[in-house]
This record gives C-alpha cells, sequence and structure tokens, in this order.
C-alpha cells in the first residue's frame, strides 16, 4: 500500500552547528526498527554551519544515511522554515516515518509539520515498536497514569516526538561510514514569519544537565525547605552525581524548575535514582521510572514511591541520607 | 446532603469554598497567631463581592437569597470562622436597613459596602457595657434638635467597629419609654465625635475586628433616622433573629471541618493494629458529629423556609443558632479528644475550631437567651 | 482586537488514583475543569483586551458537559462563548481536531489572535494549536509565557525556552500557545458567576459550519489508539524499615553490595 514510503527519518536537533543530545539518543532505538523492516535509517541535519560535521556524527552513531540542508535562514529555529525544509524533503523523498525529539522545539515543528503533511503524529513517546510495518508509539496520557499505543496504519510519513531522556546514546562507531546528501533548499525570509528579537538566559550555567546525569538525588515535599538540599547536594557529591526534584518542591519554590523531574519537568534516566520524601505521585514517576535502579527514602510507609522504587528505607530523610553519605564516603 | 441550590448558586458557592482555600487557609494560621488584621484579605473578598450577597441587586448587589448566603458562610467558617465573622458582620448591619429602611438609605449604605463609598466594611452597634443580653437597658442616647439627632454613649464588642466606615446605631431617644424608646441610625465613621475606642484581644475569631465604638455629642442629620422613633428596639430584634440562622451556618461550617480533621487523621494514625477510625468509640463519634452536622443545616434551612414563607421565624432562628452553636463546641471538643495530643497541639487546627467555635454560643445573643426565646413559644 | 481563545474541559487529573488492584484509573467523583493552560491562555488573553479593548471569544470542542468550561471562562472575562458538538466530530484524534476547530473558527469570523493552552492536561500532546494554525495558515509562536501587541499589529511574545526566555515577533493574525504564566489566572467575582450564568452559550454543529466532514470524527484521524493501560509498577519493592536509621542504611548498603548496584 506504501510501497513508495521508505526508510526511518531521525531529526538531529541542532544549533549552531552543535547537536542536541535527543536526536542522537534517537538513533538508537530506531537503528534497530530500520534494521527489523531492512529499511534504511536516515539523519536530517538543518543548520547554518558545521552541517559536515554534524552529519558525521550522526553517522557515527547509527545512522545510514543523512540529507543535509544548509543555509543563513536556519540558523536560528523558526517554525515557517524548518517546517517548509522537512516537507519538501519528505515530499521528496517519501520516509515511512519521522522522529523528533519531543523537545521544546520539536514541539513547536511536530505538529505544525503533520498538519502540513496531513499525518497523524503521536507526541511524547517513551516507546518505540514495529508491528506489520507500522510504528508502535507508546506515550503516556492523563498526566502519565494512563499509556497508550498508538498506530498510524493508513498514512505516511508516520510523525512522532520522542521525549529526550527516554533513550539512550548507542557508544560512537568512530569507523562507520555512511552517505551524505547535500539538498539545496532555501526558504525564502518573508516565507518566515516570526523573529526572535531577543534571547534571555535565566538558568544559571551552573545547572547541571539532570538528563545527562548518572546519579540523581532528588528531593521533594518532604525536604520541607531550600535549605534541606543541603544533605542531598552532599550525598550527591559523594556518589558524584547531581540534585533533582520533584514538582512539589519547585512549585515551592525551594530549587529552580530546571531540575525538576516529571511530567511537567524532564525525563531523566539515571543508573541510580534516590527519591527522598516524594511521595511518587504518578506525574514524578513518569518522570523517573526508566532510571535502572531507583531507590526511595520516606517517612511514609504507605508513600507510593515504594511501590515504584526497587528499594527503600522507611525513615527520616534527614536521619537516614548523613549517614548514607558517610557509608559511601568510607568506601572510596 | 446540606443545601439544595440552583446551578447559579453551586457556581458562587463553590468559587466561594475556592477563595476559602487558596486565599484564607494558607494565611488564617498567621493571623490567629498574631491577632493583626487581615485587611488585604478581606479586599480579596470584598472585591469578589463576597460581602454583598444579600443587597439586592437593584442597590448594586448580588440579591442572592440567604439559603445561598448561608451555603457561602459554611464554607468560610469551614476554613476560619473569624475571617466569615467579619464578612457577615457586614450583613447584619446591612439587614436592619434593608428590612427598615427606605430606598435612599438602602443605596446610601449599599453604596458604602459595594458602591466604592466606604471600604466595604459596617457595623451593628447595639451592645452596650451594662446592656449585652439585656439590650434594653442600654445607656447611648440621641437627643433630637432641630433636623438632627445628636448621639452620646458607647458601644462595645461591636464586630467591625474598626475598619467599618459605616454604623447602624441604636440609640434612645425617648427615656421614659424603656425598650419602646430606642430608635437606629446610620452613623457614618467620618463624623466629628465618632471614635473606636480599645480593641479585643479574643480567644478566638481572632481574624475579626472587635472593638467600643464612642459616641461623642455627634450630630447625624434626621433623614439617617432608620424607620420611625421608638421602633429600634424592634428593628434590633428582628435584625437578630434573620441574623442568627447565619450563625447557625457558620457552625455547620466549624463542625464540617471538625469531621474532616477528624477523619483525615483517624484514617492514617494506628493504634492496636489498625487506624483509629476503624475502632468503633471514634466511628460512632464522627456518626455523631455527621448528625450535629446536618440537623444544624436542616435547622437553619427550616428558619428560612419559615422566613421566605412570611411565617414568624423567630422560634426557628434561635434554635438553629443554639442548636448549632452548642454542638459546634461540641464537635471541636470531641474532635481535639480524637486527635489527642495532637489536638491539643497548635500544630493542627482542631484548637483553634474549639476556640472559634465557643463565640457562637455567645455572640449574637448568647446560647441562654436564645433559651429563653424558645421557651418564650414554648411556654406561652 | 479581538482574540479566540480555545479551551478545553478535561478531568482534573492530578485527583485521578489508580487501583492497583485492577491496575484501571478510579475516574469516579474526578472533577471536570478547565484545562489549566487553557485557563492561563485566557487570562492573557483579558488583560490584552484590558489593556487594548476588542472582544474575547472562547470556543470549545465537546460533549454538552462542556458548557460549564465554557461558563467558567466567562465568568473570568470572556465575552462570547461557542460549543462545537456534533456526533461526527467524535473520535477525532489531534489533526481531525485542530481541523474542526480551524473549520468553526474560519466560519466565526476574522479574530487577531488564537490563543490555546500549550497542552491538555489530559491529553498532553500540545498538538492542536500548531495544528490549527497550519491549516489557517497563520504563523504560531508556541511556549508563550506573554504577549502584548503595538498599534501597527506586530505581536511580540514573550516565548520560554529551556534556558530562559526569548522575545520573539510577529505579526497579526497569529496564534499562540501558552504555557503557565507568572501570573495567576483571576478569580471570578460573584457577580460575575451570577452574570455567566445567565449568558447563552451557542452551540454549534457541522450545519454552522463549513466544513469537509471526511477530514473529522474517526475517518478522519489518522492515528489509532491500538490499547490503553496503566503503567506497570514494580511489585517486588525491598522495603526496609530497620529499628535506626544506621541499621536501614546498612541493610540497605548490603543489598546494593551484593547486587553491584554500588
Amino acid at each position: 500500500m506504501f510501497e513508495e514510503y521508505k526508510n526511518l527519518w531521525v531529526y538531529i536537533e541542532s544549533s549552531n552547528g552543535v547537536a542536541a543530545n535527543v536526536g542522537l539518543e534517537l538513533l538508537n532505538p530506531t537503528r534497530a526498527l530500520a534494521d527489523s523492516v531492512n529499511e534504511k535509517l536516515v539523519a536530517i541535519v538543518i543548520d547554518s554551519k558545521d552541517t559536515e560535521a554534524l552529519a558525521q556524527t550522526a553517522i557515527k552513531y547509527g545512522a545510514d544515511e543523512v540529507i543535509v540542508v544548509e543555509g543563513e535562514e536556519y540558523a536560528s529555529y523558526s517554525t515557517d522554515a524548518y517546517t517548509n525544509v522537512l516537507n519538501v524533503l519528505a515530499e521528496k523523498y517519501k520516509p515511512s516515518a519521522i522522529f523528533i525529539g519531543a523537545t521544546n522545539r520539536g514541539r513547536d515543528l511536530g505538529p505544525r509539520l503533520a498538519a502540513r503533511v496531513k499525518t497523524g503524529l503521536t507526541a511524547d513517546c517513551t516507546s518505540l515498536a514495529m508491528d506489520n510495518g507500522n510504528i508502535v508509539w507508546t506515550r503516556p496520557a492523563f498526566g502519565g497514569n494512563l499509556m497508550a499505543n498508538i498506530l498510524c496504519p493508513e498514512h505516511r510519513p508516520q510523525l512522532g516526538t520522542v521525549r529526550p531522556g527516554v533513550f539512550k546514546k548507542a557508544e560512537p562507531d568512530e569507523h562507520r561510514v555512511g552517505n551524505i546528501i547535500k539538498e539545496d533548499i532555501t526558504t525564502p525570509l518573508e516565507m518566515i514569519r516570526t523573529k526572535i528579537v531577543d534571547i534571555v538566559t535565566t538558568v544559571s550555567s551552573d545547572v547541571p544537565n539532570i538528563e545527562e546525569a548518572e546519579i540523581l538525588v532528588s528531593g521533594g515535599a518532604g525536604v520541607g525547605g531550600p535549605e534541606g538540599y543541603g544533605v542531598l547536594k552532599e550525598l550527591a557529591l559523594a556518589m558524584g552525581g547531581s540534585i533533582a526534584a520533584s514538582r512539589a518542591a519547585v512549585d515551592a519554590g525551594w530549587i529552580d524548575h530546571a531540575y525538576q523531574v516529571g511530567q511537567t519537568g524532564k525525563t531523566v534516566g539515571p543508573k541510580i535514582y534516590i527519591a527522598c520524601g516524594i511521595s511518587g505521585a504518578i506525574q514524578h514517576v513518569a518522570g523517573m521510572s526508566s532510571a535502572d535502579v531507583i531507590i526511595a527514602i520516606n517517612k511514609d510507609p504507605e508513600a507510593n514511591i515504594f511501590k515504584v522504587a526497587d528499594y527503600g528505607i522507611v525513615g527520616d530523610l534527614f536521619e537516614v541520607v548523613p549517614i548514607l553519605t558517610e557509608e559511601i564516603k568510607k568506601r572510596r | 446532603m446540606g443545601y439544595i441550590l440552583n446551578e447559579e448558586s453551586m457556581d458562587i458557592v463553590k468559587l466561594a469554598r475556592d477563595f476559602a482555600e487558596k486565599e484564607v487557609k494558607p494565611v488564617c494560621a498567621q493571623y490567629d497567631e498574631t491577632g493583626e488584621f487581615p485587611m488585604d484579605l478581606y479586599q480579596k473578598a470584598f472585591d469578589l463581592g463576597f460581602h454583598a450577597l444579600e443587597i439586592p441587586e437593584q442597590f448594586g448587589g448580588s440579591g442572592l437569597d440567604y439559603y445561598t448566603c448561608c451555603a457561602v458562610y459554611e464554607e468560610f467558617a469551614r476554613i476560619d470562622a473569624g475571617f466569615c465573622t467579619g464578612v457577615a458582620a457586614d450583613g447584619l448591619a446591612l439587614k436592619t436597613v434593608l428590612m427598615f429602611g427606605n430606598d435612599e438609605q438602602k443605596q446610601y449604605f449599599a453604596d458604602y459596602i459595594c458602591g466604592g463609598k466606604g471600604n466595604g466594611f459596617a457595623a451593628f452597634a447595639l451592645t452596650e457595657p451594662d446592656a449585652g443580653s439585656d439590650a434594653g437597658a442600654g445607656k447611648t442616647v440621641a437627643q433630637k434638635v432641630g433636623d438632627e439627632y445628636v448621639i452620646n454613649g458607647r458601644k462595645c464588642f461591636i464586630t467591625n467597629a474598626g475598619p467599618a466606615q459605616i454604623y447602624v446605631v441604636f440609640a434612645i431617644t425617648d427615656k421614659s419609654k424603656g425598650a419602646k424608646g430606642y430608635s437606629a441610625f446610620i452613623v457614618e465613621r467620618d463624623r466629628a465625635g465618632v471614635s473606636v475606642g480599645k480593641e479585643e484581644n479574643k480567644m478566638g475569631i481572632r481574624l475579626s475586628n472587635t472593638a467600643d465604638v464612642v459616641f461623642d455629642d455627634v450630630h447625624v442629620p434626621a433623614d439617617h433616622l432608620i424607620g420611625k422613633e421608638g421602633k429600634g428596639y424592634g428593628y434590633a430584634m428582628s435584625t437578630l433573629d434573620l441574623a442568627r440562622p447565619i450563625i447557625g451556618a457558620m457552625a455547620a461550617g466549624i463542625i464540617r471541618r471538625c469531621i474532616e480533621e477528624c477523619v483525615a487523621y483517624a484514617k492514617q494514625r494506628v493504634t492496636f493494629g489498625k487506624p483509629i477510625i476503624k475502632h468503633q468509640v471514634n466511628s460512632f463519634k464522627l456518626a455523631d458529629m455527621q448528625i450535629k452536622l446536618e440537623t444544624t443545616r436542616a435547622a437553619v434551612i427550616n428558619c428560612f423556609n419559615q422566613y421566605y414563607a412570611g411565617k414568624p421565624y423567630g422560634e426557628a432562628a434561635a434554635i438553629a443558632k443554639c442548636y448549632g452553636g452548642d454542638s459546634s463546641v461540641e464537635c471541636a471538643l470531641e474532635a481535639i479528644q480524637i486527635l489527642g495530643g495532637y489536638g491539643y497541639s497548635r500544630e493542627y487546627p482542631v484548637e483553634k475550631l474549639l476556640r472559634d467555635a465557643k463565640i457562637m454560643q455567645i455572640y449574637e445573643g448568647t446560647n441562654e437567651i436564645q433559651r429563653m426565646v424558645i421557651s418564650g413559644y414554648v411556654c406561652r | 482586537m479581538d482574540i479566540l481563545v480555545c479551551v478545553k474541559q478535561v478531568p482534573d487529573t492530578t485527583e485521578i488514583k489508580i487501583n492497583y488492584e485492577t491496575n484501571t484509573l478510579i475516574r469516579e467523583g474526578v472533577p471536570s475543569i478547565v484545562n489549566p493552560f487553557d485557563a492561563y491562555a485566557l487570562e492573557v488573553a483579558v488583560r490584552l483586551k484590558e489593556k487594548h479593548g476588542g472582544t474575547v471569544t472562547v470556543l470549545s470542542m465537546g460533549p454538552d458537559q462542556a458548557k460549564a468550561a465554557l461558563k467558567e471562562c466567562l465568568s473570568v472575562g470572556a465575552d462570547k462563548a461557542y460549543l462545537l458538538s456534533d456526533r461526527a466530530f467524535g473520535g477525532s484524534d489531534t489533526l481531525a481536531t485542530s481541523y474542526i476547530l480551524a473549520s468553526a473558527i474560519h466560519s466565526l469570523g476574522k479574530f487577531d489572535l488564537i490563543m490555546c493552552g500549550k497542552q491538555a492536561i489530559d491529553g498532553d500532546t500540545a498538538q492542536v494549536g500548531p495544528e490549527i494554525a497550519e491549516h489557517l495558515d497563520i504563523p504560531q509562536v508556541t511556549y508563550a509565557l506573554d504577549a502584548d501587541v503595538t498599534e501597527d499589529g506586530k505581536v511580540i511574545v514573550k516565548k520560554e525556552t529551556e534556558t530562559g526566555y526569548e522575545m520573539v515577533e510577529t505579526q497579526i493574525p497569529a496564534l499562540l500557545t501558552v504555557v503557565k504564566t507568572e501570573f495567576e489566572p483571576r478569580m471570578a467575582s460573584v457577580k460575575a458567576k451570577i452574570a455567566a450564568n445567565r449568558k447563552p452559550i451557542d452551540v454549534i454543529t457541522s450545519q454552522d459550519i463549513t466544513i469537509d466532514l471526511s477530514r473529522a470524527g474517526l475517518k478522519g484521524s489518522p492515528t489509532k489508539v491500538k490499547k490503553t493501560y496503566t503503567p506497570p509498577m514494580k511489585g517486588d519493592s525491598v522495603v526496609i524499615k530497620e529499628e535506626t536509621a544506621k541499621e536501614s542504611v546498612d541493610k540497605l548498603i548490603s543489598i546494593l553490595d551484593e547486587k553491584s548496584i554500588i
């Protein structure tokens, strides 16, 4: 039915020639999906510079082929220019699916593109599979209370955005080679109807990227106040990780939103996630359930977090965490 | 159970609940502690029109019936009975004017509450140092001099006395006639000779202001006389009759909170291997509280059923106030007992419920007075 | 300045609990609310109206019960409300929904700004806004924290980014999707509640608008929900509760050691 639609595409989000993690992460699960249907995995690079290097990076992380579009008008992201490029490319090459990171940019671009090519989009996916030539897109709904498996069986290309941090990047293969296709697509300036006139950074640069951390010590309502993060920081330091937070703590103003894990924050996938004084609302769990090991420390033995955790200690975090920190330090 | 209201009224009750939860709840414990007057909080409530519920729409209010007003007061008192008292005290002063004033006076008074003339606060000034339950024994006088009355005297325990910009004042115009010599006046705060005396440092309802008001040769124009000369005592009693079920509604709010706090606590507190709510001694106490809640509400509703049917409602009003007031104190005491040591601690809200509930047996006619009223009907 | 705000009535997902025995959502007794992000969008719209004059219209697609959400909007500053309701719209996915909404907006008249919440808290897709913009062929700015409009029809949007915010300029007509703003949506006044109860809510059906019904409802929806399920919970948690915190930590460390986790 869709014989002319072939190959899986991953959009490699980049700014000023630097790739965001999410695109490279996506090359990992989609590599397996492409192999399962004997199709090529194609990376799409759109930027104003260093596109050759971006393309090489994409290949190292698993792409068979890279389509590159370079131009001054792509220096900063705009809905109109980027939608135009992807639409033109999709019409020409007819991919069977396009995967986009569910970043602010991806969630701006994805639906605009879907409406233009009149196809189905599944947003914010947390798991991907292949069923009879169709991608099975799995995504949380109802604030993470419900998971849905979604198909787009009668339209091509299939579109989806995937949450950053859900998949891990493959080990880069320095010897991998691939084909790089340069496409010359210009978007006339009058077609770009939005203009960024100022960029303001309010998140301080010393805030670690919790999506990348291997160990996270996370605090919630039980932390009691901004000063409560002191003991968590010490544990994080001893373990070589970072602190994080639940929405309750962020909403209370104890810690910056950049640290928030969950449905309205970031999705993280560390090796160890230590949840301290976090009740374990489903919205929080949605952001950390892919951690390899979850350890919970909570006063309330009935707290939901114990249903999610691999290991839990019932107790006051202000008693437990300092002792744990000492024990960890002894071992180093 | 409780009030059966139409959609519009239910929306307003829901709004009151949201306001109480979002605006009052986070700050009431702190104001209870300090005794500071939460002017901003009241202004927020007034901006939304919660003090003008019963003022007819033609005078700038919302024209709601008393069932809806009571359901709103229950929501407020559930969170803080002191705040509710401050809001409801406007209504107390209003009732005299709405029932017995002329249209000009209604508009004039309403403008002070919700027409931008005042700050939204009004007060009802009846009680005097030597005339509480025995309201007829007052000493405040109003002497007619030409086109004016000159008022002299001192009122005490007046809710909203401090912030109010307008008062309804009861004064004797004819000493020889005792209670039949009373008249009611509208008096603005900014008239020469009006001053506010000491503020009471109260056991409970600490978000409300209670103070003395002193009238020292205060001249008011004759058109500030409400109704007729000599009818004031009757006006005061009618006003209180209509206001008493509102105390019942506030008591229902306190009882509801007692139940909520107890249920939440008793579900998670474990003794002898099970949550204490599973111990019959506690679940029966909760059942008794629920009986008192619904009976109080029913008494309030009954009073207004009589009122709207055009029947005498003084007895029903006294029953609603007396039963609700007593029940709220009983329930608050039981709530403390169920929470045990935590109930006695200021960390938990139930000890405040008792302090707030106690006034329900005292103000707007002590429960002894209510029993006099009721026995008067029974024994006649 | 005429603004249209798209709103959705949603279950309050923060109130939803899971029955762990049956692994299903407990939806009974969960209140229906105006999608919180839509409430932020409406507040931004009403503030713009208060500043520049004009009207705010709210539009919702849904069953008759969704009138309650529209009434809520009327009580906090919306001037007019339309409910888009038709059996033919049932089962629409985001593409079909956005097409229906765009068709209705087109039929309702000219608007300077269309506003939507960033996403609905039940579906969490964040797709309908940008898709409407595409159907209407107007520019979009997503993740708006606030917005203003200049005399010459420029729209200045404060757009939230991962590291702060950007000021983005576009021109009317445009579509904005609004995130949690720095200000709280206003509370209705008692009088506004009463007025909202007395205002009519116009119900529009497919008959009232120009629409290609093959693009609406189930048949107009490219995505199909294959199955839904509650996320699996780990059933084998090891919960430690020793006499003292020290003993608990020791036990945890020894387990982690044994499993070579640390």
